[in-house]
């Protein structure tokens, strides 16, 4: 059934017990993105110091594709270097528009979400925390 | 009214989605066309195109009858006094936009415009930006907890210095039918223009603008069967004296100096460069295809259909309905348990089911009911009991895919 390809276990299970769900009360950035579409909402906080990202939360209400990429994100890109969060960011946002994926291990859980683009409307869902990453670590680079 | 007929005048409708017959619950948002009007709309390109009103060759003439003869029709349609009162317009949101900016220079410092909380962004974002404007005060009508408006507060809320009321007809999320006709009677009361939203009533229901008095009136084609890119505004002609146009160009002037120009009279002063004639051919034969079945009959067959909705809706454990149970337009706007409406509708539409599902263009009103976002199942003419129970049983399929702890 295509509707197990959208939403996989990992999906669903991050979307029923999102990760890292909580304010930042140490943040030292922090944004909230709306997608106009459909009203979901996102904020992101991010604590930033010697261009690592030493802990990352969100809060914010959403579709299941939304949130589980949020909370995915926040595990993924958590104690990384800022390189190589903006390095995941660029594979997640590749994948997100078809492109192959090269690098397996750099995506790991984040996989789960390439069934979104069989779904393009959904697309956007899936985007959405990470547009906010990107105003926050690549504010240089185009958005989605 | 027999449906299954209907349904073979609309070849969109007979089409498998993944596997799955279509059913088709969006028309609130663009409804679909009839054979009849896809015909003409072919025949038009084939034999007639070509500009309207200056040409003296005969396809020129044949386009300039074809689009003139499409105004006396939405005019006789809606009850118009005269065909000069029905503006050709892109749609209800350039109707709407056309007043604010035109009209709306009648508008002064101290003067309040009204309006409710239920309405499309439509009819409330161009009267906020023109209350900024011209510093006029922005009211709204409160609203009773099923949605619908409350009028005992309207004695306080109508007085001289509102100068427009602006309303929806019917709610395109509550699906609440808003009583214009109290409404229109205190603003003449006052001397207030009255701005009716008719997007979602005018293909539903039989309105006549000469019985509800209102002073403006929009519409559009595609939500009646007709093409997109075709709406119409209707305007008492006092109220139309008191607007200049907006757009300038070709076919709205009379005389022209390199220095001055003035206009050439209603409707046409305000339809600037080469109008949608195809479209318009296309509205008129759709208000053809309405008023052979009988808006009265279309209305009937919606109410019972929304009835039939709303009863079978409301047995499944987890769905909560939005406004006023009867009577209501021919909508139902709902969710279900916790399940976020962009996952109900791509659930549905793995089956099939084309439902509408965010904030339906009504941010404050979404604001108003506490809900990020709704779904929301929109019906027609051509939609039938089977299809609401389709709608029924694949919610059923959502929450059990969706498990416990959410649905």
């Amino acid at each position: 059934m295509a509707l197990d390809d959208l939403y996989r276990e990992v999906i669903m299970e991050h979307y029923r017990s999102p990760r890292n769900f909580r304010e930042l009360d140490d943040a030292t950035v922090s944004l909230t993105l709306t997608n106009p579409l459909c009203g979901d909402e996102i904020t992101l906080y991010a604590r930033i110091a010697d261009d690592r990202i030493e802990d990352v939360t969100f809060l914010g209400r959403g579709c299941s594709i939304s949130q589980a990429s949020a909370s995915l994100m926040t595990e993924a890109i958590k104690g990384k270097s800022l390189d190589e969060a903006v390095s995941i960011m660029s594979d997640f946002r590749g994948m997100m528009r078809g492109e192959p994926v090269e690098d397996d291990e750099s995506l790991g859980d984040l996989l789960a979400l390439s069934g979104v683009t069989k779904f393009p409307v959904r697309v956007k869902c899936a985007v959405l925390p990470w547009e906010a990453l990107r105003q926050v670590i690549a504010p240089d680079q185009t958005p989605e | 009214m027999n449906v299954s007929l209907i349904r073979k005048d609309f070849p969109i409708l007979h089409q498998r989605i993944h596997g799955k017959s279509l059913i088709y619950l969006d028309s609130a948002a663009t409804s679909q066309m009839p054979l009849s009007v896809i015909k003409a709309i072919e025949e038009y390109a084939r034999n007639d195109n070509s500009n309207v009103h200056r040409a003296i060759h005969t396809l020129g003439e044949r386009a300039t009858a074809h689009y003139e003869g499409a105004r006396a029709k939405v005019a006789r349609f809606i009850g118009a006094p005269a065909p000069q009162q029905v503006i050709f317009v892109r749609n209800t949101t350039e109707a709407i936009n056309l007043v604010a900016w035109s009209w709306g220079m009648n508008i002064h410092p101290g003067d309040e415009l009204l309006l409710t909380p239920m309405e499309h962004h439509s009819n409330l974002i161009p009267w906020q930006q023109l209350a900024r404007r011209r510093g006029a005060k922005l009211m709204f009508m409160p609203l009773r907890s099923d949605g619908t408006i409350d009028l005992q507060e309207l004695p306080r809320l109508i007085t001289k210095k509102t100068r427009l009321i602006a309303v929806t007809h019917v709610s395109n999320v509550l699906g609440v039918i808003n009583p214009i006709q109290e409404i229109i009677s205190a603003a003449r009361q006052v001397g207030a223009r009255v701005f009716v939203d008719g997007a979602q009533s005018v293909p539903h229901m039989p309105v006549d603008v000469k019985a509800l008095d209102c002073d403006f009136l929009a519409f559009s084609g595609h939500k009646m069967c007709g093409p997109m890119g075709i709406g119409v505004l209707y305007g008492k002609a006092d109220a139309l004296e008191e607007m200049e146009p907006l757009m300038f160009g070709g076919e709205m002037i009379s005389t022209v100096s390199l220095e001055t120009a003035d206009w050439k009279e209603l409707p046409w002063r305000f339809e600037a460069g080469t109008p949608n004639v195809v479209g318009a051919v296309g509205l008129a034969a759709a208000i053809d295809y309405l008023t052979e079945l009988g808006m009265d009959s279309i209305h009937a067959h919606e109410q019972q259909i929304t009835r039939y909705a709303v009863r079978l809706l409301k047995r499944i454990p987890g769905v909560t309905i939005y406004g006023p149970e009867h009577p209501r337009g021919g909508l139902v706007t709902f969710n279900l348990g916790d399940i976020h409406p962009h996952d109900v509708a791509t659930v549905l539409d793995q089956e099939g089911i084309a439902v509408r599902a965010g904030h339906h263009c009504c941010q404050p009103l979404m604001r108003w009911l506490d809900v990020p976002a709704t779904v929301r199942a929109s019906f027609y003419l051509y939609t039938t009991e089977a299809e609401i129970d389709a709608l029924a049983h694949a919610l059923e399929k959502t929450k059990e895919f969706f498990g416990h702890g959410i649905g």
